[in-house]
């Protein structure tokens, strides 16, 4: 066992991990903090993205151990209390998914893109969201509601 | 899916990385992006009893630029992406590295790390090749310079040594009459080449004085394409020259078949890949 502290959506966690624990693992059964998915376990779904010091990654190829000292924040971390994060308010609006299993993940890379790209073209939201697969949507309600977050987002930075 | 059980030491500089190298010497594996090595180890495809990760050492990562550009092992793709000097200096690096995986990919995965997990559909194990990079290494023995045309000797093998680092990646800045491409035909869920194919080309007086050329993804081992770059030398970089060359790429490597592309499908995508980074390359040549 390894002690690691991760602070996680703000709130410190000290817990003591088996090296080969992988962060998703963690972050759902030992911090029940199941907003995070997993879905095809190998690095190309998308649906276990979370961010480990403001950089989107997939918690699937990550250990938990490589999160020690880090700030990491998933989808739970997102909205500012009652208040839906832009692009949580985007996917609701725009009918962005079905299911729901890839949302998570869609959401917390389209957060690290709009970091990168504030204004991004239809294209650059589709390049940009290529480590996430939807088996609903088709995806096009996911770029516009990628759009409707970006335009809020400019928006509200701009007043 | 779980690694089986494995010791972790997270060293924080070269000299203890290559300490516990020494020490642990086969049953060991350096951890450095991860994004080849997690994956193989969840499958138990790889089952090391010792992961040394080096993400700790600060000295592995960065970009130089000087005399020369000067990579560190332990930087991402994302950092040579959308590294500011890299692009006026060595435009395919970066051209390169854009087309790896996915963002969170390119967030995590490192250059020494693909260069010293050697996969046979990688992409820069080509860029290095075509660019004639050098290869930093350290070992218990000190330090030594490997040419990229030396190691890459099996698939997935390569000539650094059980208790060897990979410290940097040199190349040289291209200047006037230099070009170089990189492009690829990618799985369209892994993003891994199925081909790939990088070129170097340098134009003295209008004509080609040096070419190189090389494949990843179609065979077991990223594979320099000699007759392909002799047949340039001394052309003029026409389309009629660059078509005769690329007839003959990928003709006496080994090519594998696997269910996303036949052997056949390979080879003749091997010579199409080949033809367009040489036209690209030629292009910017030119100017």
């Amino acid at each position: 066992m390894t002690t690691i502290s991760v602070t996680v959506n703000g709130k410190q966690y000290t817990h003591d991990v088996e090296p080969r624990t992988l962060l998703v693992h963690f972050l759902r059964e030992q911090l029940n903090l199941t907003g995070t998915h997993i879905g095809c376990d190998t690095s190309q779904c998308g649906a276990c993205v979370v961010h480990i010091n403001g950089v989107s990654v997939k918690s699937c190829t990550t250990l938990a151990v490589q999160a020690d000292g880090a700030q990491v924040t998933t989808i739970e971390g997102l909205a500012d209390g009652a208040t839906l994060h832009p692009l949580q308010e985007g996917f609701w609006e725009k009918h962005g998914l079905q299911c729901g299993y890839c949302t998570p993940g869609m959401i917390m890379a389209a957060a690290d893109l709009l970091k990168n790209n504030p204004n991004p073209s239809d294209d650059e939201i589709r390049h940009g969201l290529e480590g996430n697969l939807c088996r609903c949507t088709g995806y096009e309600n996911i770029v516009k509601a990628v759009r409707y977050a970006a335009d809020k987002m400019s928006a509200a930075s701009v007043s | 899916m779980i690694p089986s059980i494995f010791a972790y030491f997270a060293p924080t500089s070269v000299a203890e990385a290559i300490g516990l190298l020494t020490q642990y010497g086969d049953e060991a594996k350096v951890l450095a992006g991860g994004h080849s090595l997690l994956p193989a180890m969840k499958l138990r495809l790889a089952a090391p009893g010792v992961l040394i990760d080096i993400n700790k050492i600060a000295e592995l990562r960065g970009v130089v630029i000087n005399g020369q550009i000067n990579i560190g092992a332990l930087t991402t793709w994302h950092t040579i992406e959308h590294h500011v000097g890299l692009k006026g200096v060595c435009g395919v690096l970066p051209e390169a590295v854009a087309q790896i995986g996915d963002i969170q990919v390119r967030n995590r995965g490192t250059l020494g790390g693909a260069l010293a997990h050697a996969d046979p559909s990688a992409d820069a194990t080509a860029v290095v090749l075509a660019l004639d990079a050098q290869i930093r290494t350290h070992g218990p023995n000190g330090e030594r310079t490997i040419a990229a045309s030396d190691f890459f000797t099996d698939m997935l093998s390569t000539a650094l040594e059980p208790s060897e680092l990979i410290t940097a990646v040199i190349c040289h800045k291209l200047g006037a009459g230099e070009g170089a491409a990189y492009v690829k035909f990618p799985h369209p869920a892994s993003r891994y080449a199925i081909v790939g194919a990088a070129a170097y080309v340098k134009l003295s007086d209008g004509k080609i004085s040096t070419c190189r050329v090389a494949v990843t993804g179609a065979g077991p081992v990223p594979t320099r394409q000699g007759d392909t770059e002799q047949a340039m030398l001394g052309s003029d970089g026409s389309a009629e020259a660059v078509a005769k060359a690329a007839k003959v790429s990928g003709a006496t490597m080994d090519i594998l078949g696997d269910i996303h592309a036949s052997e056949d499908y390979r080879r003749a995508m091997v010579k199409v890949y080949t033809k367009r980074a040489l036209t690209t390359a030629i292009a910017r040549a030119r100017g």
